[in-house]
């Protein structure tokens, strides 16, 4: 099959490569961008643990053709942590808040909090909840996730995290 | 001594042992999708496989053509089971003593049963491949129905097997047959229901699903033609069993094959068994010389690989009338699929089902169970369970919830009377088990009281009122569930898998600057072992948990271990954990005692290193110890601080847990909302109380998910219409309830630390709290049983079968 010659701009990085048509973006990125942070879970849209931000937005990479990202703006997992190499604020607070277990959600679902702390920088756990309903997580059972989330955006908002009561 | 000198706290919290919420080591690289799966891995050269899978459920395969497929650009070969048959994997051994077909040979036994491998260059041309691959079927009359499994105009489904009267477990009573097993007292049984105050009888089923972990099954095969090795990446939870099963039927010497399972997104019982894709890579490889890599997508995961459950439970109870449970009858027909390849220990066609009798004194009890082939998938797994406990777990929780309604007494009160007392422990069950500890009567009043048990009954009391009077459409149902799990497979003298006895192991090396490895025979699919493990060593030498790496699943470098499943890592390996460390530490006192110039009974053990008793001031430190059994071991001593521990438990560990669900249910829509989920749990001495409530929200998030909805669903032709994420119920943070948390502590008494394992009780003791609150809710309108999944569709039709909805 053809291919076409794409470029797109990955955590800040030109990335160029030769994709067919039908070569769905996580392959793109995992394969050619050797970029494995992006996992592949149900390939149907449903579990999110391809999730990533292209162009402020975030795209489930199982179901978008690497075509169409052809000059677009990309951030995957390997492009979250500070640029002192330090977790960031969503990664810190994973880890302090025991938001993971078998660590293949996570990923997925760290881009998908990233952007809605930047659509809505303090949401409520209600919100955060309904953010994340794209995200499938197996092992955790959301809370502490809401939780890991609660953290970041405390931190990014420069106020004190206070876990709420059990 | 100065400022700077720790305090004794101090050094105490440094080492982050056990009890400390001690932050997950692993999430470092998780985190940054720095994790190391197995899709993740690459080798120069690499191909990948694909299926092409049967649209039947049972047909027989006229005819296979290939050349169309050979081809498509990229496509190197495609492999069938005539292929298999010339190095004679045609077929392979399942966990249950079955056989089954590697790919489809002859004929096909369930929908998406693997027919033929193609192999390529990339994954898209693989797929190409597969598309055209054509199969002639004839199609043959489909078996879906347990319960018809054995009519005498059954269709033969294992033709393989014809004019065997013989199976693994003893005799067959039909050609669908796959085993009998019965255990118990059959005639003391019947006399005390012949005098029995009051019975009861229902059909209890626990319907089919299945684990499927975010990650699917995957593997990468490289075989090495000069060296005559074959390495194996892939996602298994028992590595070593995977070695030796592939020595043994690929006829390769097992210090010749290397299994690695790297990082793991999950496995929840799924990863344990072996999958035709693993053979088939393997072979693949062997036949190119080139790596092979098999990546199952979700659709494969959920109609092929091990499903879950689908046990047919006709529960009796007898009692007396004031509510002494004076027997338990229990018949189990238990659906096994196409080929028998359940996970469970070679010794137990149902595992460890006769658990059944509960955390209850039953003074008499008789289980027997039927397994039958059907068309569907094989390899029942003890999903999130321990080989079947889950569904025993099930059955006498709703049986004493229906003799409670029956008797008219508080289900709460019911099991209170009926408890084994903690006197009575170690305490020997009528089904031949042995619970090594337990306090229920404590956990159980913990959680009534947590919850105020009695203003939730008052309240529903209430609400049932208003709703005969005609002021809400609203129900309030109260689930309680009590729970006795068998955790710790096991003792060799219960368990093996294939002859292997299910022991587990630890090597413990330290190095001389006082950090060391631990490698273990166990293999993390979330669990943490990274960091709970080197808590345990923390606190057993003395060395921070920080300074000991911890690493799994590499068959060259790790101990001969069973794996993690069935909640065994901890009763087994953590226990052959502290053996390997007491041993180091045995040593280093006398290494200590040499340096100190004192006898080794003069020394006192505190915290990270010896003193001398009597003199605070002479003191060595582990790690000036590690320091010295590198440079100044005694006279015939050998050099080095090392020990390995291979550690067959004495018996299994039982942990048990209190769990209540307060539910409301609209009777018009179905809709329910869980208002309330609390679950007490007891697993003995608590190592990581972080990671201990991470795994319990995440097994009552799966509970949660197959009690109120989550299914494998086949229609009449056997066709899966379950077969994605789109119909397969996965709870996501919108649906999933608050969990609220609490805990006792009853120590095991055998094992070293007393830790009895935690990661499915919440699984086990989740699905019967929710099952029992929909259950109780409905109680009032005069329902007994109402069978799970409760989804809105069912709630609505339980109401209408009820005559509460037109």
């Amino acid at each position: 099959m053809p291919k076409t010659h794409i470029t797109m701009k990955v955590n800040g990085s030109e990335v160029e490569g030769l994709a067919e048509p039908r070569t769905l973006l996580v392959h793109f990125l995992r394969e050619q961008a050797q970029l494995t942070g992006t996992h592949i879970g149900c390939e149907t849209s449903h579990c999110g643990a391809c999730t990533i931000d292209i162009d402020g937005m975030s795209v489930k990479s199982c179901t978008m053709l690497a075509v169409q990202a052809n000059g677009c703006e990309i951030t995957t997992i390997e492009g979250m942590a500070n640029a002192d190499g330090t977790l960031s604020p969503l990664q810190e607070g994973f880890r302090m808040m025991h938001g993971l277990q078998c660590g293949f959600c996570t990923p997925g679902m760290i881009l998908r909090a990233h952007r809605l702390l930047r659509e809505n920088p303090s949401p409520t756990e209600a919100e955060i909840r309904a953010g994340i309903s794209g995200n499938i997580c197996r092992c955790t059972g959301y809370q502490n996730i809401v939780k890991a989330i609660q953290y970041a955006a405390a931190k990014i908002n420069g106020v004190e995290f206070q876990e709420a009561a059990e | 001594m100065n400022d700077l000198t720790p305090t004794r706290e101090q050094r105490e919290a440094a080492l982050e042992g056990m009890g400390c919420r001690r932050k997950r080591v692993e999430d470092i690289r998780f985190t940054q999708g720095k994790g190391n799966y197995v899709d993740d891995v690459k080798l120069p050269g690499m191909l990948h496989g694909d299926f092409v899978r049967s649209p039947h459920a049972h047909a027989r395969v006229k005819a296979i053509h290939t050349e169309e497929a050979l081809k498509v650009p990229g496509v190197l070969a495609v492999i069938t089971a005539e292929t298999l048959k010339t190095v004679n994997l045609a077929w392979m051994p399942t966990l249950a003593g079955d056989v089954q077909m590697v790919l489809a040979d002859g004929k096909v036994l369930f929908q998406n049963q693997e027919v033929a491998f193609v192999v390529a260059t990339d994954r898209y041309a693989a797929d190409d491949g597969v598309s055209k691959v054509v199969v002639e079927y004839e199609p043959l009359p489909v078996l879906v129905d347990p319960f018809k499994a054995m009519d005498p105009d059954a269709p033969v489904l294992r033709e393989d097997l014809a004019g065997k009267t013989t199976g693994a477990h003893g005799p067959r009573k039909h050609h669908n047959h796959i085993f009998e097993w019965s255990v118990g007292d059959k005639e003391l049984t019947d006399a005390a229901f012949k005098k029995a105050d009051v019975t009861i009888k229902e059909m209890i089923s626990y319907h089919r699903t299945h684990p499927s972990p975010l990650e699917t099954c995957q593997c990468v095969c490289s075989f090495d033609k000069i060296k005559g090795e074959l390495t194996i990446w892939g996602t298994f939870q028992a590595p070593h069993v995977i070695r030796t099963v592939v020595s043994l039927i690929a006829k390769i010497p097992e210090q010749k094959i290397h299994v690695i399972a790297p990082d793991i997104g999950g496995g929840f019982g799924n990863k344990v068994g072996a999958y035709p894709g693993y053979i088939c890579a393997a072979v693949a490889s062997i036949v190119t010389g080139k790596p092979v890599k098999w990546v199952e997508d979700r659709i494969e995961n959920l109609t092929a690989t091990a499903f879950a459950r689908d046990y047919h439970m006709t529960t009796e109870i007898a009692a007396t009338k004031d509510g002494k449970v004076t027997g338990l009858r229990v018949h189990v027909l238990a659906d096994h699929g196409g080929f028998d390849a359940c996970a469970d220990p070679s010794k137990w066609p149902a595992g460890f089902f006769n658990i059944v009798t509960g955390s209850y004194d039953f003074p008499v009890a008789h289980l027997s169970v039927d397994g039958v082939y059907t068309n569907k998938a094989p390899g029942g797994v003890a999903y999130r369970c321990s080989f079947r406990v889950t569904e025993a777990a099930y059955c006498i929780e709703r049986g004493m919830d229906i003799l409670a309604q029956k008797l008219g007494m508080d289900p709460a009160e019911l099991r209170l009377k009926n408890f084994v007392k903690p006197e009575q422990f170690p305490y020997h069950s009528a089904l031949g088990w042995e619970y090594d500890s337990g306090d229920y009567h404590t956990a159980m009043r913990k959680m009534m009281e947590s919850v105020d048990y009695a203003g939730l009954r008052k309240e529903q009391a209430e609400k049932r009122a208003a709703f005969q009077r005609g002021e809400t459409r609203e129900i309030m149902g109260i689930g309680v569930s009590f729970f006795t799990e068998i955790v710790g497979a096991g003792p060799s003298k219960n368990c093996d898998i294939l002859g292997i006895a299910m022991f587990d192991s630890c090597e413990i090396r330290l190095h001389p600057t006082g950090a060391g490895i631990a490698r273990m025979g166990t293999k993390s699919q979330g669990q943490g072992h990274e960091t709970t493990w080197a808590q345990i060593i923390a606190s057993e030498i003395g060395i921070p948990a920080d300074n000991i790496m911890v690493e799994e699943g590499n068959t060259d470098t790790a101990p001969y271990g069973l794996g993690t499943y069935g909640s065994r890592s901890t009763p087994v390996a953590g226990a052959a954990i502290a053996m390997a460390a007491r041993k180091i530490k045995a040593k280093a006192q006398m290494i200590a005692a040499y340096k100190l110039e004192v006898h080794e009974d003069d020394l006192e053990w505190d915290i990270d290193g010896f003193r001398v008793k009597g003199l605070p001031e002479k003191v060595m430190s582990m790690k000036d110890i590690c320091w010295a059994a590198y440079n100044s071991v005694p006279p015939g001593m050998e050099p080095g601080l090392e020990a390995v521990s291979y550690y067959d438990p004495p018996n299994m560990t039982y942990p048990f847990g209190a769990y209540l669900c307060v539910m409301d249910i609209d009777v018009d829509t179905g809709v329910y909302k869980v208002r309330r989920f609390y679950a007490l749990d007891d697993c003995g001495t608590r190592i990581n109380p972080m990671i201990i409530e991470g795994q319990i929200h995440g097994g009552l998030t799966e509970a949660f998910a197959i009690a109120m909805g989550q299914e494998i669903r086949y229609d009449a032709e056997g066709n899966v219409v379950t077969g994605s994420f789109m119909d397969f119920f996965m709870p996501t943070a919108v649906e999933t309830p608050h969990w609220e948390t609490d805990f006792t502590v009853t120590p095991s008494p055998h094992h070293p630390i007393g830790a009895k394992g935690v990661g499915e009780s919440p699984n086990v003791g989740g699905v019967p709290a929710f099952s029992n609150a929909v259950n109780d809710a409905f109680s009032f309108l005069g329902a007994t049983h109402i069978q799970m999944p409760h989804d809105f569709w069912r709630n609505w039709q339980a109401a209408k079968n009820l005559g509460v909805v037109a």
